[in-house]
């Protein structure tokens, strides 16, 4: 330990990294260029700027900058309850709101001891409707990846499959996008009634689409040679880097948090884990990443199959059955720190609380973004590749702004 | 392994000296670290073939309040164990005395994700984390004054001459 009295004469420099950065932009060599992309492309899925170093066609060097959808979640979630931070929540991953609740929300009941006290209905109910924003979400990025390539078809196809989860869920909760459906200890309302029944004919109307899908652009050549043997990450430096999800799978691990943490009804449930094989080139590429969602898709139908069954059999809707029943009227969990990890359509979403134990209102809620960890391997993927194969790259990571910034 | 085994383990190849406390009564058990071993720390615990946490999972900074000091959380994910572990560095507050930023060493070299999150400790709590390879603000402009997640942050009147109030 006496060695160690030196370092305390140590003095924080905070602007050496900046300068360093100015002067690495400023020093660029005769045959290079900087070109921004973004904030403000589609192909950035949001207000991402992307500063590339470029050689011609070739990119030498990728600097993200983000912030511009920065809305404080943080410091908003420390200056109000629980129950009002949950709306919050829902505008970090917007485009999968329903998953980001119910991690949130699986925290907090954890913390009152609460968790396994939840009826069946309602746990099942809560998979049921993550599984059909699951699907949504990566309807998008499926879409949105094949417009990225130059196939628009396919846009157009999963947004149209998409609206009719979207009238699903807002028939359930009231909204389009932003739910607020899943409370600490509850559900804002049970299904509508005839639910089950409208759900299951969209799956029965989608699972053929699925199969177009694959026609058009799973096995397209055009896309299979966009995307193919581009962008390959390696697992050790998935793993490094932070990356869970499809990005994670992608490289080839097996490593799903609904079964590893084998929390809310997923123990019950039978699905399997797609990973990637390098089917079309390398274990871990682009056409990877998107496979493995276009799999995920496939698992989710049969997950929402079965929570359907059992929704409409032993757990059916009993009149006197109210799912805000066990709602706490104040939730003041006692003194402790927890961090909270769920899979959330991108990959490993955490919460970390920290309470005081008289209030209820928590002293520093951290948000870990999947999206936020997966981009940062975008400068690792993408040295000496071609400026086409960045925007390849980065539409296959898929990330929402809204959760990288918070 | 056991919080108790992690430990032992620790100790017999960094030192007595490196765990300065343990927060056993919580839902997941914490080991508080000695700021000046958290690399060696980490790095053990990353190449241990029984422990192998080689995911880091969160790299929270925390502010627990005036005169209360900072502090630098970090969620451990062990992918062949299935299992997790929270170490904490607890750091000085200079808030009121020297007013320099508290610092930590970066454990970026242990784990390429720590980069980013270091970068969102520093921007949102002021937490300085030496050798960092690039410690600049992320999430807000590079003008910026002041740290928002602390708790004594003043929000500005103007921000370049813009009344924002």
């Amino acid at each position: 330990m006496n060695s160690m009295t030196t370092s305390t004469a140590y003095t924080p420099d905070t602007e050496a990294a900046l300068q360093t950065y100015k002067t690495r932009m400023a020093s660029i060599g005769p045959e290079e260029m900087i070109i921004n992309i973004g904030p403000q492309h589609p192909s950035t899925h949001g207000v991402l700027r992307l500063e590339v170093i470029s050689d011609g066609e070739i990119v030498k060097e990728v600097v993200p900058h983000m912030g511009y959808l920065h809305r404080c979640f943080e410091k908003h979630a420390e200056s109000m309850n629980y129950g009002k931070t949950i709306p919050f929540t829902d505008r970090m991953d917007y485009l999968a709101s329903m998953n980001n609740s119910h991690a949130f929300v699986m925290g907090v009941e954890r913390m009152l001891g609460i968790a396994n006290e939840i009826p069946k209905r309602i746990e099942y109910i809560r998979v049921l409707v993550c599984e059909l924003n699951r699907i949504a979400s990566h309807l998008i990025a499926i879409g949105t990846y094949g417009i990225d390539i130059g196939a628009f078809t396919p846009f157009m196809w999963c947004f149209r499959d998409r609206e009719h989860i979207m009238n699903l869920l807002e028939w359930a909760s009231g909204s389009r996008m932003l739910y607020n459906y899943i409370w600490v200890g509850g559900l804002f309302y049970d299904l509508p009634v005839g639910f089950e029944d409208r759900c299951g004919e969209f799956i029965r109307y989608f699972k053929p689409k699925l199969v177009e899908l694959d026609e058009l652009l799973t096995n397209n050549q055009i896309f299979i040679s966009r995307t193919a043997n581009v962008g390959a990450l390696p697992l050790a430096v998935a793993i490094d880097y932070g990356c869970s999800g499809p990005m994670l799978r992608a490289s080839g691990l097996k490593w799903d948090l609904r079964r590893v943490d084998e929390y809310s009804a997923y123990p019950e449930l039978e699905f399997d884990i797609p990973i990637g094989k390098g089917a079309m080139g390398t274990v871990g590429d682009c056409w990877d990443r998107y496979k493995v969602r276009v799999d995920e898709v496939k698992e989710s139908v049969k997950i929402i199959e079965q929570c359907l069954d059992r929704l409409q059999k032993e757990l059916k809707r009993r009149p006197d059955f109210d799912p805000r029943a066990m709602v706490p009227k104040k939730v003041s969990p006692k003194v402790q720190d927890y961090y909270v990890r769920a899979e959330n359509p991108k990959g490993e979403l955490g919460f970390y609380f920290i309470t005081d134990g008289r209030l209820d209102i928590p002293k520093r809620v951290k948000a870990r973004g999947p999206s936020f960890n997966n981009l940062s391997v975008l400068p690792e993927l993408s040295r000496n590749i071609l400026i086409a194969d960045l925007i390849a790259i980065l539409g296959s990571i898929d990330i929402v702004l809204g959760e990288v910034d918070r | 392994m056991e919080i108790a085994d992690i430990k032992q383990l620790l100790e017999e190849k960094i030192g007595v000296g490196c765990i300065l406390d343990e927060e056993l009564q919580g839902l997941q058990p914490t080991l508080v670290i000695h700021r000046d071993f958290i690399v060696p720390v980490c790095t053990t615990l990353k190449q241990n073939e029984k422990t192998w946490f080689d995911f880091l999972s969160c790299l929270s900074g925390v502010d627990y309040g005036v005169n209360n000091g900072f502090g630098v959380v970090y969620h451990l994910a062990s992918i062949p164990y299935k299992t997790q572990l929270t170490l904490k560095v607890r750091l000085d507050d200079t808030r009121n005395t020297t007013g320099e930023l508290p610092w930590v060493y970066s454990v970026s070299n242990v784990w390429r994700t720590a980069d980013w999150h270091e970068r969102e400790a520093y921007d949102l709590v002021g937490i300085f984390f030496r050798n960092h390879p690039d410690l600049r603000r992320i999430l807000l402009p590079d003008d910026w004054q002041g740290y928002p997640l602390r708790k004594d942050y003043q929000d500005a009147e103007t921000y370049h001459g813009i009344p924002i109030k």
